[in-house]
């Protein structure tokens, strides 16, 4: 099921205090073939692309993509969320011809 | 406002090989007459928001005036937003007006993030004007755009 889903990288803080604003930075190895280019021989190169990203933090979702054929190769997002409590936050990326990826990080918040 | 070089935290050994890649095949930039262009952004516009007002204001688009390549933009969206529970941003939409398909993304946010702010990489065909707009929870549109110029074109 991982045609050509690649690598997902995700940058959480670790720890934070409650209530912190927390900067999250994720990446997926992906071609995110646009349908408009051609190769070498003038071929068109069929379109592959991410269609959706989500983050979940203890289950409920924080961030949802929908992406388009103009995000760049290998889609990049960084957004924000509230540290509430200790727990997972997971990420998943699906494309449009089945494949998918998820990633896992946890995070520590104190008081 | 527009125009604000963000160009920053770029390299990075994924970013390098998606240039590599992209470069190894030959794009088909498909121009049409430039009346037509922005009818299609007013298409998506229509068809994404029917026919409720956007204004302008409330929304901070950053994205380099000039990029050398298309392929690899960077973008961030920052919309003046308290992110309360009464007073959020419910979504944030990205277009690019010359673009063979001028819709770029969909996030959705609430209250959970914090900062009403979304950073991401695009391809933008040529030069042109890319517009974000937010949907605030009290359903009100506010936008920002911005011209960039593409010296080397993408194919979005």
């Amino acid at each position: 099921m991982m045609s050509r889903m690649g690598k997902a990288r995700v940058r959480v803080p670790e720890r934070a205090t409650r209530g912190e604003i927390v900067e999250i930075r994720t990446m997926v190895d992906h071609p995110h073939e646009s349908g408009f280019r051609h190769d070498d021989m003038g071929r068109p190169i069929p379109r592959h692309i991410v269609e959706s990203f989500t983050c979940s933090y203890n289950g409920r979702e924080i961030f949802r993509a929908r992406l388009h054929p103009a995000v760049s190769t290998n889609p990049y997002f960084m957004f924000y969320a509230v540290a509430t409590e200790s727990g997972e936050l997971v990420f998943t990326w699906t494309d449009d011809q089945g494949g998918a990826a998820t990633q896992i990080a946890r995070i520590t918040v104190t008081d | 406002m527009a125009g604000k070089n963000e160009a920053g935290s770029s390299a990075r050994p994924g970013r390098r090989r998606a240039l590599q890649s992209l470069a190894a095949g030959a794009c088909l930039i498909v121009v049409r007459p430039a009346a037509a262009t922005p009818e299609r952004l007013a298409a998506a516009l229509r068809e994404t928001f029917g026919d409720r007002q956007i204004k302008r204001g409330k929304v901070k688009l950053e994205l380099p005036r000039l990029a050398e390549s298309g392929n690899v933009v960077p973008v961030t969206v920052t919309v003046d937003s308290a992110m309360t529970e009464r007073d959020n941003v419910k979504s944030v939409h990205l277009f690019a007006e010359r673009n063979n398909l001028p819709r770029i993304l969909e996030v959705q946010l609430g209250p959970y993030n914090g900062k009403a702010v979304v950073s991401s990489r695009v391809r933008l065909a040529i030069t042109q004007q890319v517009l974000a707009v937010a949907v605030l929870s009290d359903d009100t549109l506010w936008s920002a755009a911005a011209e960039i110029e593409v010296t080397v074109s993408s194919c979005g």
